[in-house]
């Protein structure tokens, strides 16, 4: 490289303005009629129908968060009827999980950035990626119907034998989960394929953005764990129709066994939902720092012991369920090592930031929110994880509290990060900086007002999913619930600002944040293509920020 | 500093020997939480202060981790991690371990109460006494769905599952009342499966179970003069058959599946009947007691309206166990049994 370039400037990568520049729009103009959008086979255009559609369920699950969180205003009733309590936080936490948590990093932004982080045009199967995307909106289709038409009441664990006796509908909802984990499956499956053989000439494993490792860890734990949720789903509709017996104690059955098949898949699941946030978040925390990832490989690695520990942990959501004390002793060990290889990845990310060059814009904000939910959260998941301590906790809203922190708090944090670091790539416009600080604060402010009281209700003693609680308990609820009030504006003023950005914004230049990621290499938005003119040449790794003349030099701390 | 930590951290009184011993690790665990978080936010608010950026191509050095300080990076969580591993699966053994003297109570959970008996006769819903200072052995299940039963200030918890017993102990350390939980959700009235701990004291709890066993003392006076020294235990059914024959169920309700002037009972429960005026219900415990108070809500179809009110005759107890008695006359399908569970032996 000579001295001369400047940062957007990579060898082989200049998306200068050439002459075929005209023959090649952009994905988002190639082809604007609404069967064009509907039947693409463009990971992009795919990729933003994602991220429509998992906004609108998002809505959805935060709007019955909403609901659930004004009823604990008040020890009583305070706005709706106990059933209806109970369908409510139901379907939040089916929604956020099923609809929002798992399908929205992998789906908006992996298969965005996933091709492109590659050098390659597509996905390996973009057929696959179209159907399940469809997927996921008919066993939506086919859930919302239910929620409409009876709703459920048994909470996202769908807990047998309550699950197979209440009278609500739950046949439906169990069934459009079941379709979704198609949908999480395909997915999976694409992104496993598509990095093993699309990667371009040059991009070597230990090349790869540090998101597609995460992308890919991810993929692992779907194409694995899925089936084993979707065979326990159709085994409880079966038993709920059709009487089988097999987790019905009436019949012979075992209830227990319903939770060992059900947090096989989804404990594994919940790093479904958190990696693609670590992912993201190396990303971001590099192109904001403009440094090298530090300890690249650790990162890359604690990803993929992150997913093969997480099968083994899923019996500490049993330690009072009855299951023999040497088991909880074997799974508590087992989990405390998700924390260490979180732990890893931690410290990694503040090591990132040592001798870099921060640039405070929103995206690192998040990131910042991200930091210290993951810490936070993972720790209090390891206090978790120490057998005795879950015996007062299991339960209660301290568990709620974990689960938010780590898991939505990362996921949030990640998405919102994802967005505005990769809108300009995506719309080719810019957001307003101030407004994304604004709203970034707010929603990290109201997230900690909303959780950090529900940990404490937790030490309490109020046990999860009461829609009525002794007085004592007031004081912290209503504090929650002011804080998530404050959380719901947050996102409120982003989507008005952003949605103000995709008309009205400012033209962004290519690569605006000047970042080394593999993505920018392209123009933005993308032509249809991918890449115009000759494939870039991947010499360096990922944010490979270095003063050339010194790049021989590694510096180790 | 207990005190203080207690009620930082929200915590409810300790009332067991296991409280405070979860507490104590509760605080270790807390501390290192709040210090490591602190400590990393710290270090990268200091960093991002401290590399601020001040051009815009900056450039940055290579610095990768050396191999001693990615060991740090593993190690030290682990240590933490196993240090809190081993504390905490220590008292967690202490927690599943009854003691060999302790005394038993049986607990039942059933939407939405919990019922608890003791070997030697007196039943209970919803409150449990117990002695201070003595451990309890509580067994447990369910009847119908997963409850979950917790007294925060025991800092206990254990699943009733149907099908099974399960088991956890106490011992409370000061007299005094608590509250029960259900933690596991099970349904329309979950939040309001509360009961309640009385914790007596040795004196209290003397005279207590003198006046319990006051009801079964007939009983066993027939058991001694049987030879057979095992006190029986008060079953709900049987009372139930006793009250139901003195107060004359049986003159128009047979047992044996036969109509007489009323529906008979064998079966009755869970049964759908058609009424008078060409709907359908079907049997539960609100209509037993109703057909009890008020027999003219809901004719079956076939019988005469001749069913005499009960209204006033019967306590509360008496017609529970009335309906607890029509109950067990179902025409046996898979579903008695089964979700009673095996019974443990007491440990000696
Ligand atoms: C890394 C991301 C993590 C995510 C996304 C996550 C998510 C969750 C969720 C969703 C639950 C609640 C499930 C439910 O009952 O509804 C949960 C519970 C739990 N988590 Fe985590 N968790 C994470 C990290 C950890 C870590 C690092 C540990 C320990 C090392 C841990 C230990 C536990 C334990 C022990 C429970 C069970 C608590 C109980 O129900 O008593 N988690 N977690
Ligand atoms: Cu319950």
């Amino acid at each position: 490289m000579s001295p001369s370039s400047s940062a957007e400037a990579v060898p082989g990568a200049v998306p200068a303005p050439d002459e075929h520049h005209e023959h090649h729009p952009s994905y988002l103009v190639d082809g604007t009629t609404v069967k064009s959008w509907l039947l693409t086979l463009d990971h992009k255009r795919i990729g933003v129908m994602y991220l429509i559609w998992v906004l609108l369920f998002f809505l959805i699950g935060g709007t019955y968060a909403l609901v659930v969180r004004l009823e604990l205003l008040t020890p009583g009733p305070t706005i709706i009827d106990a059933m209806t309590y109970n369908r409510a936080f139901t379907m939040h936490g089916v929604v956020m999980i099923f609809l929002f948590m798992i399908p929205a990093i992998p789906g908006a932004f992996g298969n965005f950035m996933l091709p492109l982080m590659l050098g390659a045009k597509d996905v390996a199967f973009p057929r696959l990626n179209l159907l399940s995307l469809y997927l996921l909106l008919i066993g939506a289709v086919i859930a919302i119907w239910g929620m409409i038409n009876g709703g459920m009441d048994t909470g996202w664990t769908f807990y047998t034998p309550y699950s197979t006796h209440t009278t609500t509908t739950v046949a439906p909802i169990l069934f459009g989960a079941f379709i979704i984990g198609f949908s999480s499956i395909a997915t999976g499956l694409n992104f496993i394929v598509t990095t093993h053989t699309m990667r371009a000439p040059g991009i070597t494993w230990f090349k790869m953005p540090l998101f597609v490792w995460a992308m890919y860890a991810t993929a692992c734990i779907q194409v694995l764990a899925t089936p084993v949720l979707g065979l326990v789903l159709l085994l409880v509709v079966g038993e709920q129709l059709f009487h089988f017996g097999i987790f019905d104690p009436a019949r012979g059955g075992d209830p227990v066994l319903f939770q060992h098949l059900f947090w096989f898949y989804s404990h594994p699941a919940v790093y479904i939902m958190v990696l693609p946030s670590f992912g993201v978040m190396s990303e971001i925390v590099a192109a904001f720092s403009r440094k090298n990832i530090f300890g690249y490989r650790a990162v890359a690695f604690s990803s993929l012991g992150i997913a093969f520990v997480g099968f083994f942990a899923w019996g500490h959501h049993m330690f009072v369920s009855g299951q023999s004390t040497f088991n909880a002793g074997v799974f508590a060990v087992l989990t405390m090592l998700v924390g260490v290889f979180t732990a890893i990845k931690v410290f990694n990310w503040v090591g990132t930031v040592y001798k870099g060059a921060v640039d405070f814009k929103t995206p690192f904000a998040y990131f910042c929110g991200f930091l210290y939910f993951t810490v936070f959260g993972g720790m209090t998941g390891v206090a978790f994880a120490t057998a005795s301590l879950d015996v007062p906790w299991h339960d209660t809203y301290f568990v709620v509290a974990h689960f938010h922190f780590i898991m939505v708090g990362a996921t949030i944090m990640a998405f919102m990060a994802a967005i505005h670091y990769w809108f300009p790539k995506m719309f080719g416009k810019m957001y307003h900086e101030g407004w994304g600080l604004v709203s970034a604060a707010l929603i990290i402010l109201g997230f900690n007002a909303t959780f950090i009281p529900q940990f404490l209700l937790g030490n309490a003693g109020m046990p999860r999913r009461y829609y009525e609680y002794p007085e004592r308990f007031q004081t912290l609820n209503v504090a929650s619930t002011a804080g998530a009030s404050l959380l719901a504006l947050g996102f409120i003023v982003s989507a008005i600002y952003l949605v103000y950005a995709l008309v009205y914004g400012e033209k962004a230049a290519a690569n605006p944040w000047n970042s080394k990621g593999y993505e920018w290499l392209t123009e933005s938005p993308p032509p249809t293509h991918n890449f115009v003119g000759p494939q870039p040449i991947y010499t360096e790794e990922p944010h490979f920020y270095v003063d050339p003349q010194k790049a021989e030099e590694p510096h180790a701390v | 500093m207990n005190e203080l930590l207690n009620k930082l951290l929200f915590l409810p009184e300790q009332a067991s020997t296991f409280a405070e011993r979860v507490d104590n690790l509760h605080y270790f665990v807390v501390s290192v939480t709040m210090l490591s978080s602190f400590v990393t936010g710290t270090a990268a608010l200091y960093f991002f202060f401290r590399y601020r950026r001040r051009s815009d191509h900056q450039t940055t050095e290579y610095v990768i981790p050396s191999v001693k300080t990615e060991f740090l990076f593993v190690s030290l969580p682990l240590v933490f991690f196993l240090a809190w591993f081993v504390i905490g699966f220590r008292d967690f053994v202490f927690v599943q371990t009854p003691p060999k003297n302790a005394m038993d109570v049986y607990v039942m959970g059933k939407q939405w109460m919990w019922k608890f008996s003791y070997p030697e006769g007196p039943n209970g819903v919803n409150v449990l006494h117990v002695p201070a200072n003595r451990p309890v052995r509580l067994l447990i299940t369910s009847r119908d769905v997963l409850h979950s039963f917790f007294v925060p200030a025991f800092r206990i918890k254990m699943d009733a599952v149907p099908g099974r017993y399960t088991q956890t102990w106490f011992e409370a350390t000061k007299p005094g009342t608590y509250q029960i939980l259900c933690t596991e959700y099970c349904g329309l009235s979950h939040s309001k499966m509360l009961g309640e701990v009385v914790v007596l004291s040795e004196e209290e709890w003397d005279a207590w179970a003198k006046e319990q066993r006051k009801g079964s003392l007939q009983n066993r006076q027939d058991a001694l003069a049987d030879l057979s020294l095992e006190p029986e235990p008060a079953r709900m059914a049987d009372q139930g058959q006793k009250v139901a024959a003195e107060v004359g169920c049986f003159k128009c309700h047979t047992v044996n599946g036969e109509p007489h002037i009323g529906p008979t009972f064998q079966g009755m429960y869970g049964r759908t009947e058609t009424l008078q005026d060409g709907t359908s219900l079907r049997v539960d415990e609100a209509y037993i007691t109703q057909s009890m108070m008020d027999p003219g809500a809901h004719l079956v179809t076939g019988f005469p309206n001749v069913m005499p009110t009960f209204q006033g005759k019967l306590t509360g107890p008496q017609t529970a166990a009335i309906v607890e008695y029509i109950k067990t006359l179902r025409t046996p399908d898979i579903r008695t049994g089964a979700s009673q569970g095996p019974v443990y032996e007491p440990i000696q």
